[in-house]
């Protein structure tokens, strides 16, 4: 009898410093970072780092702007393409579509959303770098094809799954009978849609196509193999770019050998762990409130 | 009357084509992998390691990145599975209703599933440092069931979120403390639905490359020690694609496609336990 209950205490306190310890992991994980970078940000002052677009490692020169460019470039005409259209499907699904539909479609959304970065980037080189680069003459523009909008249309796919998962959580959470009420007043069900459950799911859309926004900027394979990784600040969206993850992963073979080099991609890392984290942390707030009220 | 009415389908139209542009990339994606990665697929891809001149397309296979790759991912995720299963059955069975320390860690994993895989990757970087580690599988095993453990953890929460107190109780008036109702009930219960967690999680680490781009290295061995580095396969596809030379980048494509029939399997095994685990729901 004794042993038991020795037993259940010993797994209790075991389980909970488990827990404990992996609750603090995103504070370890910044810290750790934070460590690693501190010898750049002690050598050079921080506006330094984020606003020159000076980058030669060799010459102990580290300015970010050119990448930090291209990740807002690439993000940016990623959320740009992902928002309206996952709105639609989320609408269409949680509102219109028969559940049999449903049913096929949900399933496709979640294996979307298991495809491996690398398979994406394969397609995207495949597919989608040829097609810009076949079409952007029509246009009178000449590009290989790697470049800002081959990045942004990617990673644009690769965020359909975070979205519409999201979305359609947040539109479950509008009352059955508020739409009842508005179809009941004569309203349209597209009337109904835009008055009543897009209003009413409006804090949680934002929410949904933040979450979207940060698994875009810290996307990494995929979009550097089809970005063209050319440190200069894009200025259209045939430019190539630089986003910060492809610095990070692709200079991580050279980082040992040039002064301060690992110090300046950490904390590469660190600022998108940051960004990240903000993103994500005022997601959530958002969410867990648009779910208390449902409750 | 009239206008409501063409508003109304202009925008179903609109769902429609948009539902249409959405499955219609999945079939292109899955479609481009199929087309360019079985011409290129044989035998001797699968049960061979690189041999001279592989990388200038001559013999050779990918043996050395599928072992690789599941022994990381398989390391990774039951890894990942002695960590998140205790704080699981923590967070449901002993924490108390509205703990701070629940509502802590569950909001921390959220925000921890969101990190990119680059920063783990990094984050990898400093531990193998602090550790002493060099290049190798297990540094590369650390740092994806760190990677792992938010995606499996939540997954795995809220299936045991699920079991209803009533069972709890019938276990404890029996006599069971919580210990053992946590293992000989909860856990014996949900078990289908908890594997489609582990195998979620262990998806998301065969596929991810960014995370071990720094950690596990590459070689052109198979692995044979946790202290060695390691060839993966999203690695092998990521280095034969930048090769100039069309046979090495055909082989990228078949390597590709078993990637994809990998992460296509883990999928179609995942529905067929969550159909399982939905009938034996009490």
């Amino acid at each position: 009898m004794q042993f038991r209950r020795a037993k259940d205490i010993l797994a209790s306190r075991l389980m909970m410093s488990l827990t404990i310890i992996s609750g603090l992991i995103v504070f370890l994980m910044a810290f750790g970072l934070y460590l690693k970078s501190r010898p750049i940000l002690l050598e050079i002052p921080i506006n330094q780092l984020l606003f020159s677009s000076a980058w030669k490692p060799l010459g102990g020169k580290f300015g970010f702007l050119p990448f930090i460019a291209g990740t807002l470039w690439v993000t940016a005409v990623a959320v740009v393409i992902a928002i309206p259209l996952c709105l639609l499907v989320s609408i269409y699904l949680s509102e219109y579509a028969h559940r049999r539909v449903c049913e096929w479609i949900m399933p496709m959304i979640d294996l979307l959303a298991g495809i491996p970065s690398v398979i994406y980037g394969v397609w995207g080189m495949l597919v989608i770098v040829p097609f810009i680069k076949d079409i952007a003459p029509k246009f009178g523009i000449f590009t290989s094809g790697y470049c800002v909008l081959a990045g942004g249309i990617v990673l644009a796919i690769m965020v359909f799954p975070v979205i519409i998962n999201v979305t359609i959580e947040v539109f479950k959470s509008v009352p059955y009978e508020m739409r009842q009420a508005a179809l009941s007043l004569g309203a349209t069900k597209w009337q109904m849609v835009k008055s009543v459950v897009l209003r009413k799911a409006l804090p949680g859309i934002v929410a949904a196509c933040v979450l979207g926004l940060s698994r875009a900027f810290g996307e990494t394979m995929a979009v550097l193999m089809v970005v063209g990784n050319v440190p200069i600040i894009p200025k259209s969206l045939f430019d190539p770019a630089y986003p910060l993850p492809a610095l990070i992963a692709n200079n991580y073979g050279e980082m040992a050998s040039i002064p301060m080099y690992d110090s300046a991609l950490l904390l590469a890392a660190l600022i998108l762990m940051l960004v990240v984290l903000i993103f994500n942390i005022l997601a959530r707030i958002i969410l867990i409130r648009v779910e208390r009220i449902t409750q | 009357m009239n206008r409501r009415k063409i508003e109304e389908n202009f925008f179903k139209f609109l769902m429609i084509l948009a539902t249409l542009i959405v499955v219609g990339s999945l079939v292109l994606i899955l479609g481009t992998v199929v087309y360019k990665g079985l011409p290129s697929l044989n035998l001797s891809m699968i049960i061979k390691t690189p041999s001279g001149g592989f990388y200038l397309g001559k013999e050779g296979g990918i043996l050395n990145a599928i072992l690789g790759s599941f022994s990381l991912a398989g390391g990774a995720t039951i890894l990942s599975i002695i960590i998140s299963l205790p704080v699981v059955l923590y967070l449901n069975i002993y924490a108390r209703k509205n703990s701070f320390l629940a509502y802590f860690t569950r909001f921390s994993f959220d925000v921890l599933g969101g990190v990119p895989s680059i920063v783990y990757g990094a984050f990898g970087l400093t531990i193998m440092l602090f550790l002493g580690l060099n290049v190798s599988l297990l540094a590369g095993i650390i740092t994806v069931a760190l990677l792992e453990l938010p995606l499996m953890a939540r997954a795995m929460d809220e299936v045991v979120r699920m079991v209803p107190q009533e069972l709890k109780d019938a276990s404890y008036s029996l006599g069971a403390n919580k210990l053992e109702t946590a293992f000989k009930v909860i856990v014996r219960q949900t078990l289908p639905a908890l594997m489609t967690a582990v195998l979620i999680a262990f998806g998301r680490g065969i596929g991810d490359a960014a995370s071990v781009l720094f950690t596990t290295g590459f070689t052109d061995s198979i692995p044979t020690s946790l202290f060695r580095p390691a060839a993966t396969l999203p690695l092998a596809i990521f280095f034969q694609l930048g090769s100039p030379i069309p046979e090495v980048q055909d082989r990228a494509y078949a390597a590709a496609l078993i990637l994809t029939i990998v992460i296509l399997l883990i999928s179609i095994v995942t529905r067929i336990l969550k159909k399982k685990f939905a009938k034996h729901t009490v």
